[in-house]
C-alpha cells in the first residue's frame, strides 16, 4: 500500500491569542511513500517529523492537504478506520495485561465480518509473537520485560491486525546502544518479511541511514531532501542536510571561489570548473582528505586518534567553522605526530560547495 | 469559676489520684512497655539507630503519642476485660471480674445487634453505590473541558459542609406532606414529596413518626452516598488525570469500542484508587453516626421508634454516659475487629485485582 501525502500542512494555533505566533509544524509536505518500503523521517527535534507521523495515523488532523492510502483518500478518516499499526515511543503497552492479552487486544476489537474465533485470534497472536521472537514471553506482564522485549511486544501488537501501514515513533530511542543496533536490524527483518509499508521517525541519522529504503530529511517543518540514504549522503542539496548526515560530522569551512579555484584561507585547495567567483561555504566529508606531504591544504595538527582500521586526524584551521577538523584516513598513512602541521589533498566528490548566504548547493564539474 | 474548680477537683483529686492504685499502674505500664519494646527492637535492628540520640529525638512525639494514642488503646483493652467496670469505684484494689464477660453481654444485647445490622446494611448499600456513581461522575468530568473546574467545585461542596447541618436540611427535604384531614402531622412541606407529587406519586412518609424502616434506610442511603461522593470523585479524578493519554490513543488506533476502553483500560488503570476509595469507604461506613444524628436527631430514629436506626458508634456513645465503660470498650473492640477483618478482605481482593 503506497501512502501519498499531498501538500500536507499542520499549523498549531498560538496558545496566547493576543501575542499571536502560531507554529507551523509541517509545511507543504508532498511525498509518496512507495509500497512495501521502509521510510525514515529524519530531523532534529521540533522539525515536524512526529507530527507528520501522527497525521498519517489520524491522531492529528492536518490543517490542509490530503493523505491517500493507495487510491483511497483517508484525510477525513478517523484513526480506528485507517487500518494502521502504530508503535509509540514509550510503547504504551497496557501494564495490567499480559503480553498475550496485549497482542490479542486489537483482534478482540474486530467487529462484524472481521470477527474471529478465539482459536483464530490465538493463532494470529502467536504468529505475530513468533515473528518478533517473543512467543516464550506470552504470559509475562510488560513490567517483567526488558526494554527491547517490550518494544517487540509493541511491534507485535501493531502487526497482529495486519495493518495497511505500520508507523513507528522513535522506535529505538528508549533502548541502550547495543540493543539499538540489534533492534534496528530486527525491524528491518520484520519489515522485509511482512512487506508492510513502514514509516518510522528518528532523530538519529545513523539509524535512519542504516535501515531505510528511503529517508526524508526535515527541518522546521520543511522537507529538505528525499532519497535513498547513500544518495543523500553523497549528494546533499543544502548545508543543513550535509551537516545532519554522517558521523563524524562533516567539516565546514568558509571559503571563496576565484578564477575557478577554491580557496580555503590562503590555500587553493581544489579546481572547481563552472563556478563563478563568490564567497562560499565548503563542506568536506571526513573521508574526503588524503594526507600528502606536498598537499594543497595546510592545517595545524592537533592529535591523531588511532581506531585500528582507520586513523582519525584531528587538526585545526582558522577558516574552519567547526572547533576541529576531523578526517578519517587509512591506517597505512604514516603521520608524523610531532610535526606542527599536516597537509591534505581533497577528494573532489567528497567536497560540497554551498552558497554562503542561501546555504544552497553549488555544483561544480569534477 | 467555682464549677471549673469543682471539675478539676473531681478529675485530679478524687478521680485521678484515687484510681492511681498499684494494679492499675502495673497493668497499664506493662502493656505500654510491651508496645515500646516491640518498636524499639524493630527500629534498632532495622535501622541500626544510634540508640540514645534516636530516642531523644523521638521523645516529644512519643510522649504525646503515649498519652493520646497508646495509653487510651491499652486502657480500652484493659477496661473491656473488666466486667462492670466503673471508673469511680476502685478503692481498695481490684474488685472487677477479669474476663470476656463484657463481650458476651454486648453480643447478647438486642440493641447492639440492631446497631450491628444497621451499620452493616448501610455499609453494604452505600459503598458500592457511591463508588460506582463517583466513578461515573469522575469519568464524565474528565471527558469535558468547559465548566470542568466549576463542576468540580460544585461536586466538592458536600465535603466542606457540616454533616449535621446538611442532615437537618435533608430532614426538611424529606419531610412528609401533610393532608388537610390529617393536619396534625403537618410540620413542613418536604420538597421530595412535592417533586414526587408532580409525577403523581402518593406522598411517602420518609422520616416522620410512623415511617417504615425501609423508607428511613432509603433516606439515609441517599444522604450518605451524596455525602461520600466528593472525596471519591476527587481521588478518582486525580487518578484519571494521571493515566497516560497514550493508552487511549493506542486503544483508539486499535478501534476499541468505548465501553471496552472503560472496562479494559480505564477501570484497571484506576484500580489502585478504586481499592483505596472502597477500603476507606468501608471504614468510614462502619463508623457511621453523625449522618443519622443529622437527620433523625439523637433519638437515632423516628420519634416513635427511637434507636431503630442506631449504629455501632451510636451505641458506644449512648452507653458511656450510663456508666457502662466495660461494655462500651468491648463494643469498640468488636467494631475494630470487624473493620480489621473487612479491610483485610479488601486488601486481599485488591492485591489480586489491582495491577500494581
Amino acid at each position: 500500500m503506497k501512502v501519498e501525502l499531498q501538500n500536507l500542512t499542520k499549523i498549531f494555533p498560538s496558545r496566547n491569542k493576543k501575542t499571536g505566533g502560531e507554529v507551523i509544524a509541517v509545511n507543504d509536505f508532498t511525498y509518496t511513500i512507495p509500497d512495501g518500503k521502509l521510510v525514515g523521517l529524519l530531523g532534529p527535534s521540533g522539525c515536524g517529523k512526529s507530527t507528520t507521523l501522527y497525521m498519517i495515523s489520524g491522531l492529528q488532523k492536518p490543517s490542509s492537504g490530503k493523505i491517500f492510502f493507495g487510491e483511497e483518500d483517508v484525510t477525513e478518516l478517523s484513526p480506528e478506520n485507517r487500518g494502521i499499526g502504530l508503535v509509540f515511543q514509550n510503547y504504551a503497552l497496557y501494564p495490567h495485561m499480559t503480553v498475550k492479552q496485549n497482542i490479542l487486544f486489537p483482534l478482540q476489537n474486530l467487529r462484524g465480518a472481521d470477527k474471529m474465533t478465539k482459536q483464530q485470534m490465538l493463532d494470529r497472536a502467536y504468529e505475530a509473537a513468533k515473528l518478533v521472537q517473543i512467543d516464550e514471553l506470552m504470559d509475562r506482564k510488560p513490567s517483567e520485560l526488558s526494554g527491547g522485549q517490550q518494544q517487540r511486544v509493541a511491534i507485535a501488537r501493531a502487526l497482529v491486525k495486519m495493518p495497511r501501514v505500520l508507523l513507528l515513533d522513535e522506535p529505538l530511542s528508549n533502548l541502550d546502544a547495543r540493543l539499538r543496533l540489534q533492534t534496528r536490524e530486527e525491524i528491518r527483518r520484520i519489515q522485509k518479511e511482512t512487506g508492510i509499508t513502514t514509516v518510522f521517525v528518528t532523530h538519529d541519522q545513523e539509524e535512519a541511514m542504516s535501515i531505510s529504503d528511503e529517508i526524508v530529511v526535515m527541518k522546521l517543518g520543511v522537507v529538505q531532501q528525499v532519497g535513498k540514504p547513500q544518495d543523500i549522503y553523497d549528494n546533499p542539496t543544502n548545508l543543513f542536510v550535509a551537516k545532519f548526515l554522517g558521523t563524524p560530522p562533516i567539516n565546514v569551512f568558509t571559503g571563496k571561489v576565484e578564477g575557478e579555484k577554491l580557496y580555503i584561507g590562503e590555500n587553493a585547495v581544489l579546481d572547481v570548473k563552472g563556478v563563478e567567483d563568490k564567497a562560499v561555504t565548503v563542506a568536506i566529508r571526513p573521508e574526503g582528505f588524503i594526507v600528502k606531504e606536498n598537499g594543497a591544504f595546510e592545517c595545524q595538527l592537533s592529535n591523531v586518534e588511532v581506531m585500528g582500521r582507520d586513523v582519525s586526524v584531528v587538526s585545526r584551521n582558522a577558516a574552519s567553522l567547526n572547533p576541529v577538523i576531523r578526517s578519517i584516513v587509512d591506517a597505512d598513512n604514516k603521520i608524523d605526530v610531532t610535526s606542527a602541521t599536516v597537509r591534505y589533498d581533497l577528494k573532489p566528490h567528497k567536497v560540497f560547495l554551498f552558497d554562503a548566504e542561501t546555504e544552497e548547493r553549488i555544483y561544480f564539474e569534477v | 469559676m467555682a464549677k471549673a474548680l469543682d471539675f478539676l477537683n473531681t478529675v485530679f483529686v478524687k478521680g485521678f489520684w484515687k484510681t492511681f492504685c498499684v494494679k492499675w499502674v502495673w497493668q497499664t505500664f506493662f502493656c505500654a512497655w510491651v508496645y515500646q519494646a516491640f518498636w524499639k527492637t524493630l527500629i534498632v535492628r532495622k535501622l541500626k539507630f544510634d540508640k540514645w540520640k534516636g530516642w531523644i529525638y523521638l521523645l516529644p512525639a512519643m510522649i504525646l503519642l503515649m498519652i493520646f494514642t497508646v495509653w487510651p488503646i491499652f486502657n480500652t483493652l484493659r477496661i473491656s476485660m473488666l466486667e462492670g467496670y466503673n471508673s469511680m469505684d476502685v478503692i481498695g484494689g481490684e474488685k472487677f471480674k477479669f474476663g470476656f464477660g463484657n463481650f458476651s453481654t454486648v453480643l447478647k444485647a438486642d440493641i447492639f445487634l440492631t446497631c450491628l445490622k444497621n451499620t452493616m446494611l448501610l455499609c453494604i448499600l452505600t459503598v458500592p453505590i457511591s463508588t460506582f456513581l463517583a466513578l461515573l461522575i469522575a469519568v464524565c468530568l474528565n471527558a469535558i473541558r468547559p465548566l470542568r473546574r466549576f463542576l468540580q467545585t460544585i461536586f466538592f461542596l458536600p465535603y466542606v459542609t457540616n454533616s449535621i447541618a446538611i442532615g437537618m436540611v435533608f430532614a426538611a427535604m424529606f419531610n412528609i406532606v401533610g393532608k388537610p384531614s390529617n393536619a396534625s402531622l403537618v410540620e413542613t412541606w418536604g420538597i421530595m414529596n412535592n417533586i414526587l407529587g408532580i409525577f403523581g406519586v402518593e406522598p411517602i412518609n420518609w422520616i416522620n413518626a410512623g415511617s417504615s424502616y425501609s423508607a428511613n434506610i432509603a433516606v439515609l442511603v441517599i444522604y450518605t452516598v451524596w455525602n461520600a461522593l466528593p472525596f471519591k470523585i476527587l481521588i478518582l479524578l486525580g487518578g484519571l488525570q494521571s493515566v497516560n493519554k497514550q493508552y487511549y490513543e493506542a486503544a483508539k488506533i486499535d478501534s476499541t469500542p468505548r465501553w471496552r476502553v472503560f472496562t479494559r483500560i480505564t477501570v484497571p488503570m484506576l484500580s489502585p484508587m478504586l481499592a483505596y476509595v472502597i477500603i476507606t469507604g468501608f471504614i468510614g461506613g462502619f463508623k457511621e453516626y453523625s449522618n443519622i444524628v443529622g437527620i433523625f436527631g439523637d433519638s437515632m430514629g423516628p420519634v416513635a421508634d427511637a434507636g431503630r436506626l442506631n449504629t455501632m458508634v451510636g451505641y458506644i456513645y449512648e452507653i458511656i454516659p450510663d456508666g457502662y465503660y466495660g461494655e462500651a470498650s468491648a463494643a469498640a473492640l468488636i467494631l475494630f475487629a470487624i473493620i480489621f477483618v473487612v479491610t483485610m478482605i479488601n486488601l486481599y481482593v485488591s492485591k489480586k485485582k489491582t495491577h500494581y
